[in-house]
């Protein structure tokens, strides 16, 4: 089962968590806003957040 | 799939095509049963949620794709070589030990059935979300299946791994693609409106693709000035 539970979330979640949680926020806000920039605009900062990571 | 067919290969040449192949057909058949049961039941979701999920799933997974060849553009990771790959998988298959079950060379057929079934599980995503929203899944199936037949068929004749796929460009541009997809799909799941409809998703796409590219050019030139202290 924990094997199991770890295989999807490596499927899903992939290397960096932050990618998954930024996308998660950024869909939250859109939907209090109900503005079509703010996804792009999470998009761009989570990208470059985890490439931070990545090269740090 | 080209990765996949990579393990086939080594698989086949060292653990006997007949286990290799049975990996194969039972990774394909459970990849088919994903598909089918989870085609019919999706379409039942109400359309502004399916967009939401498969949009943020879409996401996540381009900002994964698009995160590595990034990386691989900028130097950061080493550029995918299925050569190498390749001759990793046959050391590693040549030296296991031999176990047989049902008649089967128990590691060529777990080799060749996780090596299908796990890189299979992200085209049959792919399928099932796009789809899904455009209410045609047997068609985006039937894209999926003349692309695994065509890369078999490739394997076949040139009896080696496809190192000559500009596989990691592909990779940047699926990256692209997801991304691009998931940021319309899932703000318009979200409840708001993109300014021109659907024409916008070009609009997507080019900042997508100006943020890879500047995220490339920031990366290689971060690379090559060397940090003092």
């Amino acid at each position: 089962m924990r094997r199991f539970g770890r295989f999807w979330w490596d499927f899903v979640v992939g290397d960096d968590w932050v990618a998954a949680a930024g996308v998660a926020a950024g869909l939250a806000l859109t939907a209090l806003l109900a503005a079509w920039w703010v996804l792009p605009l999470a998009v761009a900062v989570v990208l470059a957040a985890t490439l931070v990571r990545a090269t740090r | 799939m080209v990765e996949a067919l990579t393990i086939v290969l080594a698989a086949g040449l060292t653990r006997g095509w007949r286990s290799s192949l049975a990996g194969v057909g039972a990774a394909t058949a459970a990849l088919a049963v994903v598909v089918a049961a989870l085609g019919p039941a999706l379409t039942l979701v109400p359309i502004d949620a399916l967009r939401l999920v498969v949009g943020g799933l879409l996401l996540v997974f381009g900002l994964q794709w698009l995160r590595k060849a990034i990386l691989r553009a900028s130097g950061y990771k080493a550029l995918h070589d299925e050569d190498e790959i390749f001759t990793r998988e046959l050391r590693d298959a040549e030296t296991a030990a031999h176990e047989e079950r049902a008649g089967l060379d128990w590691y060529g057929f777990t080799l060749s059935f996780k090596g299908v079934f796990l890189e299979g599980l992200e085209v049959a995503f792919i399928v099932l979300t796009f789809g899904s929203t455009q209410q045609n899944i047997p068609l985006a199936a039937v894209g999926a299946a003349i692309a695994v037949v065509l890369v078999a068929v490739v394997g076949v004749l040139a009896r080696a791994p496809l190192s000559r796929v500009p596989e990691n460009s592909m990779k940047f541009a699926v990256g692209v693609m997801l991304t691009t997809f998931g940021i319309f799909w899932g703000a318009e799941g979200a409840g708001a409106s993109w300014p021109g409809g659907d024409a916008m998703i070009l609009g997507v796409l080019a900042f997508v693709l100006v943020l890879s590219f500047v995220s490339v050019v920031v990366l290689r030139r971060r690379r090559v000035v060397p940090v003092t202290a």
